[in-house]
């Protein structure tokens, strides 16, 4: 079947390692437009590192590499030659636990990708700053402090400001991993709506070891096992009737 | 409740009673400090008074004992340090922590720690017969030259001067602020410097965003103890700064700071003289004193969570 693929993101026998332990044996799998992915499976099998093999932070790791063909809207990012900066333009991150900058206020938390990559500045800047973080469902409870230190918000607030962080720069993905997995009901699912909203405009690729929630948002559903994807499908297939055993174990949490 | 076997409980009394003794000692050391510098000063106020001790002219056979020269020498000596140093201590951590494989960071590291064990009056030799020559001919004529409308950079050039004695305390100073700086630029978390990668920044972008700028108040507490460093150090600076009780705008010109115009003159000062020696060694105290407790308070401010 070579029909032209209309997907987003390309990942084509993708190799993960750390010093010379493999990670992930070669996985492969795409993702359109407009597509919230949940990913799934046991700790430590490896979700967290492929997610950061797509906007290759996985580099930043001491001892880590990665292998095979990752493409985003066609154009292979780790052809040699591509400047990961130039990736990570394009590519959002939130990461489980929230990570604002200390030395910055509300505002220029959000303003820093901005300013780091020159997009707006002035009126202009103030406007996608608040943009952002409406979007993040975070305005109302910031707006009349934005001076004040990021680090002074609550751990959820601190969560939704590294979304609008990640949003401010409008990237055409969006990786979440576990972000709400230290975060209360209600920021929790302040922050599932959030992501049912941007799906409009984003991608989103999101691990969640919280299976309604993968329920809940995702279009699809990738399930992985010891660095392998074992499933990958329409969730409610996922969910409903599995291909795999293993899958069907896991989510059913018989597993191991 | 059982009781406590007494051979342990007695031992116990006798370690908490031994550092009790430390303390309270401790504390006896420095109030004796006190007391001694005020009984040796408290002559020179009762029979100058403290217009005089307060004025522009130290001139003891004339007896003139204005400390105000020496207070400006150590003032301005030690902040030139702290403007030569802080760049290149940032500098020096940055790339000790954050560039540098790590063998050659160990060994760049090693010789830095080096530089602090090395004795002051070998600095102030070097200063001498080094840096002021290099002074001298090369640097404070270039500077004349083309800065000289600015004051700090006109009026006659000798080789000793401030400037001397602000290159040689910062040399000096920069071991103590690079190990702090290296130590609050190590404790950065990593997940704070890949979420400023992930936005897209280029490396530097992130040494800066993620690294300096999210550590101030460490660098601070850096520049406050290299501050303090310097505010004391006398022997090489006796040696450089040439040793002359005066204000002058100039760097060029030659000056006098607290610590080396005591360690200097009071081998044959006598009298009023001593005395006022005396409440210059006091002065020195008071300012090492709030800078001191300026730094526990600025470290415990800053101590944000991360
Ligand atoms: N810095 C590292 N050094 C060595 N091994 C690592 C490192 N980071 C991850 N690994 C290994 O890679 C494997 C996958 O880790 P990863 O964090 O991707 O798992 P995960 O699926 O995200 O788990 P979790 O659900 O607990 O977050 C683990 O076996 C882990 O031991
Ligand atoms: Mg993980």
């Amino acid at each position: 079947m070579m029909t032209p693929s209309p997907a987003l993101l390309e990942v084509k026998g993708l190799k993960a390692y750390v010093e010379s332990t493999e990670i992930l044996h070669g996985i492969d799998l795409g993702v359109s437009r407009q597509e919230v992915v949940a990913f799934i499976g046991p700790s430590g099998c490896g979700k967290s590192t492929f997610l950061r093999c797509l906007n290759r932070l996985h580099e930043e790791t001491p001892g880590g590499r990665a292998e095979g063909r990752v493409s985003l809207e066609g154009q292979d990012i780790y052809a040699s030659g591509t400047d990961p900066v130039r990736i990570r333009r394009r590519i959002g991150m939130v990461f489980q636990k929230p990570n604002p900058f200390p030395s910055m206020s509300i505002f220029e938390n959000v303003a820093s990708g901005l300013r780091l990559n020159r997009i707006a500045k002035g009126v202009e800047l103030e406007a996608r700053v608040e943009a952002a973080l409406r979007e993040a469902a975070l305005w109302n409870e910031v707006k009349d402090k934005l001076d004040a230190s990021g680090m002074s918000l609550s751990g959820g607030q601190q969560q939704r400001l590294c979304i609008a962080r990640a949003l401010a720069v409008k990237p055409p993905v969006l990786l979440m991993d576990e972000p709400t997995s230290a975060l209360d009901p209600v920021s929790t699912a302040k922050i599932e709506e959030l992501v049912i909203q941007l799906k409009k405009e984003t991608t989103i690729l999101m691990v969640t070891h919280n299976m309604q929630q993968a329920a809940r948002i995702s279009d699809r559903t990738a399930f992985f096992l010891y660095g392998d994807l074992v499933e990958y499908g329409p969730t409610t297939k996922v969910f409903t009737t599995p291909s795999d055993r293993r899958t069907e174990e896991y989510i059913t949490g018989r597993f191991g | 409740m059982k009781d406590i076997p007494v051979e342990k409980n007695l031992v116990d009394l006798f370690f908490r009673r031994t550092l009790y003794g430390f303390a309270v000692l401790a504390f006896l050391l420095l109030g004796g400090l006190f007391v001694f510098l005020i009984d040796l000063g408290l002559p020179a106020f009762k029979e100058v008074g403290l217009g005089n001790l307060m004025s522009l002219e130290w001139n003891p056979p004339l007896k003139s004992f204005g400390i105000l020269p020496f207070i400006y020498g150590t003032l301005v000596s030690s902040l030139l340090a702290l403007v030569f140093s802080t760049p290149i201590s940032v500098a020096a951590a940055l790339f000790l922590t954050e560039i540098a494989p790590r063998r050659i960071g160990a060994v760049f590291g090693f010789l830095v720690e080096m530089l602090a064990a090395i004795p002051s009056v070998v600095y102030g030799l070097w200063g001498l017969f080094v840096v002021i020559p290099w002074l001298r001919t090369s640097v404070e004529p270039f500077l004349r030259k083309s800065l000289g409308f600015i004051p700090l950079f006109s009026g006659p050039i000798y080789g000793v001067g401030m400037l001397a004695a602000g290159l040689i305390l910062a040399i000096m100073i920069t071991p103590t602020i690079t190990a702090i700086c290296k130590e609050v630029f190590g404790a950065v978390p990593r997940p704070l410097k890949e979420g400023v990668l992930a936005l897209g920044s280029t490396r530097s972008e992130m040494l800066w965003i993620g690294v300096v700028s999210s550590s101030r108040s460490g660098i601070l507490g850096g520049m406050i103890l290299g501050l303090s460093r310097a505010l004391g150090e006398t022997m090489a600076v006796t040696m450089v700064i040439g040793n002359t009780a005066e204000i002058s705008m100039s760097l060029f010109a030659p000056h006098q700071t607290m610590a080396s115009a005591v360690a200097s003159e009071v081998a044959e000062a006598t009298g009023v003289h001593l005395s006022a020696l005396g409440v210059v060694g006091l002065v020195l105290l008071l300012i090492s004193g709030c800078l001191f407790l300026f730094l526990r308070w600025s470290l415990r401010k800053g101590g944000y969570s991360r």
